[in-house]
């Protein structure tokens, strides 16, 4: 395998006696989208933003292009493209001139900015907006400027912190069909993300955090694989059943979780599962069958309970 | 890209977003001075007795005292907006700009800003009489660097805050009182004693003393202290070499935890 665009072992990012990120090791190869899913306060961001060289490691290794960071880190910046979680576009420019002061700020020349800024707004759809001004765009509009922006320099390496948080599902599929495209056309992808649907179509491969610690890794299918059976019967239950018919419920599936207002069994076999239900002379309100999602393994692996 | 060409690099997106903001900024250019020199050289100073017109002596006060002001002001909402508001510094520094190099990129912006805006008072004070052309001129270079003495400075201070409310505390208890108590309306030596010891240590007094002594090489003794010029351009000079290390290592220290 070629030397990996970014290598961490055992790197560690620790605020004052608060352990952010507690010693993970990965590997991002060329090419590939690699996702970073987990829920808030995971260590997600505090670890791309080491990725990017904004914030010194605390301990371990991590190499982006080869380089230290610690050392190197206007070189390795000078080859990545940084979409922030929170957009941070100069609202008193114009679209176009967003694009101009990053590509000044990356050193290419006007004539060069100018190529590459019709460009980019064509892939951003924004072409006819290149003239006004960012402020009464369009929260999805801002998003795909932010992502046009972290395009300029041409970089080998796109960061996207928490890409679609926060937009409608118009915006998000527009959003994702651009991120496919700089896929397609060979571009490494990192994407922090608590949205599994988005980590499954985007994601080659991802790890889970919690708690600053990875906790799972493969690819979407191979995680839904490894940690939660194939199928998900969901039941539906009134108020004041629960308590009795999880009693009974002992047994059926791989495995069962309790919630206030169902139960939500695994299972390898959906059919199987519901028949014992019908033998066991259980009968909820409502039974929902499904596939299991990346969702159960990310529930299964971080917890329910809220994390704030 | 070197580390010298980068600060430009910041100057440059000031410039942009300068090219549509520009028109404000000419008009509070204008009014200002026009304001203050009606009120405090023309009415006010008919009742001032000094060895020069009094038009004189508040003009080359107002030009120091409104560069510190001018430049206290860009140290400190434009940084806030940077680090907090609009986060703009955040994206700055993903690309091969570093803190370093927006410091000194504002640095560079503030001297052409004050230059810009203390050209325009020099302009208005030959206008009212107050200053001859070359004079006017003179008083020029030494008020920015009054003015940037005060954004390195306020920025270090800036960069350091959490919110904006030890900002207007700055402004409140720091720049009005320098405004009023540094010889801008009147000269120091009508304070009492230990006042005036309390005055040489202050920024401003230093600023607008250098702009007299500069801009009015022959004033009248009582106008001025005999401190030396070179007294003056240390003190100044020194407090915007401070203001630019420690508001590089603040920045740095803020915007990369």
């Amino acid at each position: 395998m070629a030397e990996p665009l970014v290598q961490a072992r055992g790197l560690t990012k620790k605020f004052g006696d608060f352990l952010a990120v507690d010693a993970v090791d990965f590997d991002i190869a060329k090419g590939e989208a690699f996702g970073f899913l987990g829920p808030n306060g995971a260590g997600k961001t505090s670890t791309m933003k080491m990725i990017t060289t904004v914030s010194p490691i605390t301990e371990g290794k991590l190499t982006v292009f080869g380089l230290d960071p610690a050392i190197e880190g206007r070189q390795i910046r000078q080859r990545l493209g940084v979409v922030p979680q929170e957009d941070n576009l100069d609202l008193e420019l114009t679209v176009a001139e967003n694009l101009y002061v990053y590509g000044r700020y990356h050193d290419m020349s006007r004539a060069d900015i100018r190529a590459r800024t019709e460009e980019l707004l064509e892939f951003a759809q924004l072409t006819d907006r290149a003239k006004s001004q960012v402020e009464p765009l369009s929260g999805g509009m801002k998003r795909r400027l932010t992502i046009a922006r972290a395009l300029i320099n041409a970089p080998d390496l796109v960061i996207l912190d928490e890409p679609t948080t926060g937009l409608d599902p118009q915006a998000r599929h527009l959003l994702w069909d651009r991120l496919y495209r700089l896929k397609r056309e060979g571009a490494t992808l990192v994407i922090t993300t608590h949205y599994m649907d988005e980590a499954e179509q985007l994601c080659d491969r991802l790890v889970v955090m919690d708690k600053g610690k990875i906790v799972a890794e493969g690819s979407p299918r191979q995680l839904i694989a490894q940690h939660a059976p194939r199928e998900v019967v969901e039941l539906r239950l009134a108020d004041g059943q629960i308590d009795e018919i999880a009693l009974r419920l002992e047994g059926v599936g791989t495995s069962s979780e309790v919630l206030a207002d169902r139960v939500i069994l695994y299972t390898e076999d959906a059919e199987a599962t519901q028949h014992e239900l019908t033998v066991r002379d259980i009968h909820p309100n409502q039974v929902l069958v499904r596939r299991s999602t990346l969702e159960d393994v990310f529930l299964k692996l971080t917890g329910r309970s809220l994390i704030d | 890209m070197s580390t010298l060409t980068r600060p430009f690099r910041i100057v440059e997106s000031e410039l942009v977003a300068y090219r549509r903001t520009w028109r404000g900024t000419v008009i509070s250019s204008f009014v200002n001075p026009v304001l203050f020199l009606s009120a405090m050289g023309v009415f006010l100073g008919s009742l001032v007795d000094l060895a020069i017109p009094y038009l004189t002596f508040v003009a080359t006060g107002l030009m120091a005292a409104n560069a510190m002001q001018n430049g206290a002001g860009d140290g400190a909402f434009p940084v806030m907006a940077g680090i907090k508001w609009r986060k703009d510094f955040h994206g700055a520094i993903t690309t091969p700009i570093g803190p370093a190099d927006i410091v000194i990129g504002r640095f560079y912006w503030g001297a052409i800003r004050l230059t810009f805006m203390l050209g325009v008072f020099a302009v208005i004070s030959v206008l009212f009489g107050a200053l001859d052309i070359g004079p006017a001129l003179l008083a020029v270079p030494p008020g920015v660097l009054t003015g940037l003495a005060f954004q390195t400075v306020v920025t270090a201070f800036t960069v350091t805050r959490e919110d904006e409310t030890s900002l207007s505390t700055m402004f409140r208890f720091g720049i009005i009182p320098l405004f009023l108590f540094s010889g801008t309306f009147f000269p120091i030596s009508q304070l009492p004693d230990f006042l005036q010891r309390v005055a040489f240590a202050t920024p401003l007094f230093h600023g607008v003393e250098l702009v007299r002594k500069i801009a009015l090489p022959d004033v009248d003794a009582s106008v001025v202290t005999s401190i030396p010029i070179w007294v003056h351009l240390l003190y100044l000079g020194a407090m915007t070499a401070i203001g630019i290390a420690l508001s590089s290592r603040f920045l740095s220290r803020r915007l990369r935890p």
